[in-house]
């Protein structure tokens, strides 16, 4: 097996991937950087994020605005001397993009321009117009070719990370041009794959979304956090899942039922009127109004489609000047994908599973609990989104904490040098190998790939969605863990060695069963309800047993064991999510 | 099953087993919302693991998945069935070598792309905390449209310049470079100037404008290019006429 020495290895390229990238090469230009990912930048999921980020910038906003709102509308989960660092840091990184290019939208008199989100008490959401991660990752991307210690590592797939006594030694991928294992031997290495929406069925995320980074550390000892708080985003087209921007809302948009009504004032968000209002009713938070729609469901007071239950969400009074300035992307996908132009028909939309709040537990330097091992963006839980993330904090967040994780591995790197047992991390990386081959070489296997993935798909969207119980999520486990069997035996039928799709398939599927596991787990095992984690048998909120993270620690041969670690809590204690706007 | 079919004839080959190209068809159900990228996924998960393409959003923005569908490029999870025949034709984009089945080896387009210098070249650096540069709507508006390329190559795949001359630096490339030079914070256009105007292809590239015709975002690159050409012949007479002045 061919070693690859660098300094730092960054698996992901996306927005954070890239962020950390470009901070460890301004850290210092001597420093090799080997920036490894199973696609090209350009194509991670940052590219699909549309509304913006949010960070403090006009005088009628302040930090402690944008504290409390993301604290209260991650329901108290937050880590606040996290959060308290990534506000402050939040308007520095966006200003620092600006200054890299990122085209974004403008007041008339040039300066960067604001927009609602939901739950948020001021307007501080920087957009470009409604392809915000689009216009960030490429920006990141291009402001990237600039460093020449950046060494890019295309269309690699990650498989293990080499971990002895505790310390990171470097990580092995699959060059799939060539099918070979490379072992990229280094003196830090940062995980930033984002999420895992694959693995459920019904996802904004793209194709590559599977949980890689998660999975990886998870098998290597780090504990994944706080992985029962799956966001659904309350927006999504039927059928394709194809996310409509918060920003849509923002704007002024409406969501209505069958009858026309606007039903989340039933659900403490109302009143409707005045509209727009901050933080009320269309601009309350993304959990409760995923709630919400499941509650009318239950009434009877959705629309029936061939692509499941949707409601309305009316942007005609918005008028087509104003769609087409500050939202064509969405008037674009909703003309395409579901033949319906919101200038003049309302879009149906229904909650759809966009954003992973746990992940790869760090503390707030984005540092593991493996020397040399970091993580930043949203394969991470550091954790600033808690129990609900709020709307337009994530595209902010993998830029401060890939920052971060940049200087971070960097300091490290040099402070710590090579590791020293390179026996030991050789045979590591060749175990990794054989794993590898071992699977591509299978001639046996009864399980096919699509068809478990499809059951697992399945087994978490009946058991692990939006209300969970006792029951729903015991099967839903029981599930995981049969699958997870059977997966033992699947079978590959691609014999090639040249971007042999069948066995990253493969490999990914064995990564979204780990994630998946870990998520049932520690939802069955949180028994109070909490921001995007509601339990029927569990209603509310239990802040003196459940004031805690969830840490799911991996075990090869049993479900992971769950434990628990305090919150961080400075200046706001617990208290109730009032939404509705600044009068109540 | 007497449910509506269609078939797909995909264009297979595997380097390893395969001396040369060939097609194979695959049956498929058709479904009136769904693209060729439904389709082809359909027979990766149910007929056949061992065809390879790439795609990851299905929203037309990662800029994956572009093909050569019944002899268009387009990228294949914004192609709709029922817009066309039931006999569907996909290959690799043109233009470039295949890597495998419907995967081509995007290097050259890579280097091209870095090769333009694609960021912003301050005049001076400018400190963080002195906040954002300004920028007014309508200076925004001179390069917006430009930014809006996903790099899905569908427009190297169409360009005859390209394919007769390898050493061109193509629409998106020069589009990108185009859009910096428009940016108000932006004092790089003289060394991009360089790779650019130098560049053998861009004064051959005629007004065919293939590539804003199969462009999927509307980022017109033959536009951007017509403009490059316009000013790079102004600096051309600049310097004939003013050798004093500082690029």
């Amino acid at each position: 097996m061919e070693t690859i020495n660098t300094d730092i290895a960054i698996v992901g390229a996306g927005g954070a991937g890239l962020r950390a990238a470009i901070a460890v090469a301004e850290a210092n230009p001597a420093l090799k950087i080997a920036l490894i990912s199973k696609v090209y930048p350009m194509r991670s999921h940052t590219v699909a994020a549309e509304g913006g980020a949010a960070g403090v910038i006009k005088d009628n906003d302040s930090f402690d605005n944008h504290f409390h709102d993301t604290v209260a509308g991650g329901d108290w989960l937050c880590d606040q001397d996290a959060v308290d660092l990534f506000i402050r840091e939040a308007p520095r990184e966006l200003t620092r993009i600006e200054h890299w290019g990122c085209p974004w939208s403008r007041e008339p008199d040039g300066h960067v321009a604001v927009r609602p989100f939901g739950g948020m008490k001021v307007e501080r959401t920087w957009y470009a117009a409604d392809k915000t991660g689009f216009h960030l990752l490429h920006t990141l991307f291009q402001t990237s070719l600039k460093y020449p210690g950046i060494e890019r590592f295309d269309e690699y797939y990650s498989t293990d990370l080499v971990v002895t006594d505790g310390r990171c030694q470097g990580v092995t991928a699959i060059e799939m041009r060539s099918g070979q294992v490379r072992f990229f031997r280094a003196k830090a290495v940062i995980i930033a794959t984002g999420g895992a929406g694959r693995v459920f069925p019904f996802t904004t995320n793209g194709a590559i979304k599977t949980g890689d980074g998660m999975a990886m550390a998870f098998r290597a000892g780090i504990p994944l956090k706080d992985m029962e708080f799956v966001q659904y985003h309350p927006t999504g087209l039927p059928g394709t899942g194809i996310l409509i921007t918060e920003g849509s809302r923002g704007e002024g948009g409406i969501l209505v039922n069958k009858d026309g009504y606007r039903y989340l004032q039933d659900y403490n968000l109302g009143p409707p009127d005045p509209w727009p209002r901050k933080k009320a009713m269309e601009l309350g938070p993304r959990d409760r109004l995923s709630q919400a729609f499941w509650h009318e469901q239950q009434k009877g007071r959705t629309i029936k489609t061939d692509y499941g239950d949707v409601v309305h969400l009316d942007l005609r009074h918005l008028g087509e000047a104003k769609i087409n300035e500050r939202l064509p992307m969405v008037r674009e996908l909703a003309q395409s994908y579901i033949g319906v132009d919101p200038v003049h028909e309302p879009i149906p939309v229904r909650p759809v599973v966009h954003y992973t709040m746990g992940g790869i537990d760090t503390d707030i330097d984005t540092a593991t609990n493996v020397d040399g091992l970091f993580s930043a963006g949203e394969c991470a839980c550091v954790s600033i989104n808690g129990a609900n993330r709020l709307g337009s904090n994530s595209l902010t967040e993998l830029l401060v904490f890939g920052a971060r994780a940049g200087q971070g591995a960097a300091e490290y790197a040099l402070r710590a040098g090579t590791g020293t047992d390179d026996r030991q991390a050789l045979s590591i990386a060749g175990a990794a190998e054989d794993r590898v081959l071992e699977l591509f070489r299978r001639n046996t296997g009864s399980e096919s790939i699509s068809g478990l993935r499809r059951e697992m798909n399945d087994a978490m969207e009946a058991g692990a969605g939006i209300y969970r119980s006792e029951d729903s999520l015991q099967a839903c486990t029981d599930k995981m863990q049969e699958i997870r069997e059977r997966y033992k035996t699947i079978a590959l039928h691609d014999k090639s060695n040249v971007f042999n799709t069948d066995l990253i398939e493969a490999l990914e599927l064995g990564s979204m069963i780990d994630v998946a596991t870990a998520m049932a787990c520690s939802a069955l095992h949180r028994t109070e309800s909490r921001g995007s984690h509601q339990r029927l048998d569990y209603p509310d909120r239990d802040d003196v047993a459940f004031l805690k993270h969830s840490l799911a620690q991996y075990s090869a041969t049993d479900l992971p064991v769950i434990d628990y670690s305090a919150v961080t809590i400075t200046r706001s204690q617990p208290a109730e999510r009032v939404y509705g706007g600044d009068d109540k | 099953m007497s449910e509506r079919t269609i078939e797909l004839e995909i264009l297979r080959y595997d380097p390893e087993q395969d001396d040369a190209p060939h097609l194979q068809t695959y049956t498929v159900p058709y479904h009136e919302d769904w693209v060729v990228l439904d389709a082809i996924n359909y027979v990766k998960d149910e007929l056949d693991r061992t065809l390879s393409y790439r795609w990851s959003c299905h929203m037309a923005v990662c800029g994956s998945c572009g093909m050569v569908i019944n002899g268009e490029p387009t990228l294949s999870c914004h192609a709709f069935l029922r817009d066309y025949p039931d006999r569907i034709r996909i290959e690799p984009l043109q233009n470039f070598p295949i890597e495998r089945d419907l995967v081509v080896v995007m290097d050259d387009f890579i280097d091209k792309l870095g090769s333009v210098k694609p960021y912003i070249v301050a005049k001076e650096e400018k400190a963080v905390d002195d906040g954002e540069y300004l920028q007014t709507p309508a200076e925004l508006a001179r390069f917006k449209s430009f930014t809006a390329c996903i790099n899905c190559l569908l427009c190297y795949s169409a360009c005859p310049q390209y394919a007769l001359n390898e050493a061109f630096v193509g629409p998106a490339a020069l589009a990108l470079a185009h859009r910096y030079n428009l940016d108000s914070r932006d004092a790089g256009r003289s060394v991009r100037e360089d790779v650019v105007a130098s560049n053998p292809g861009i004064w051959e590239c005629s007004f065919v404008g293939a590539c804003s015709e199969v462009c999927p975002k509307s980022v017109d690159p033959a536009a951007a290019i017509q403009q490059v050409k316009i000013a790079s012949t102004g600096d051309y007479f600049l310097d004939f006429l003013m050798p004093w002045k500082q690029k």
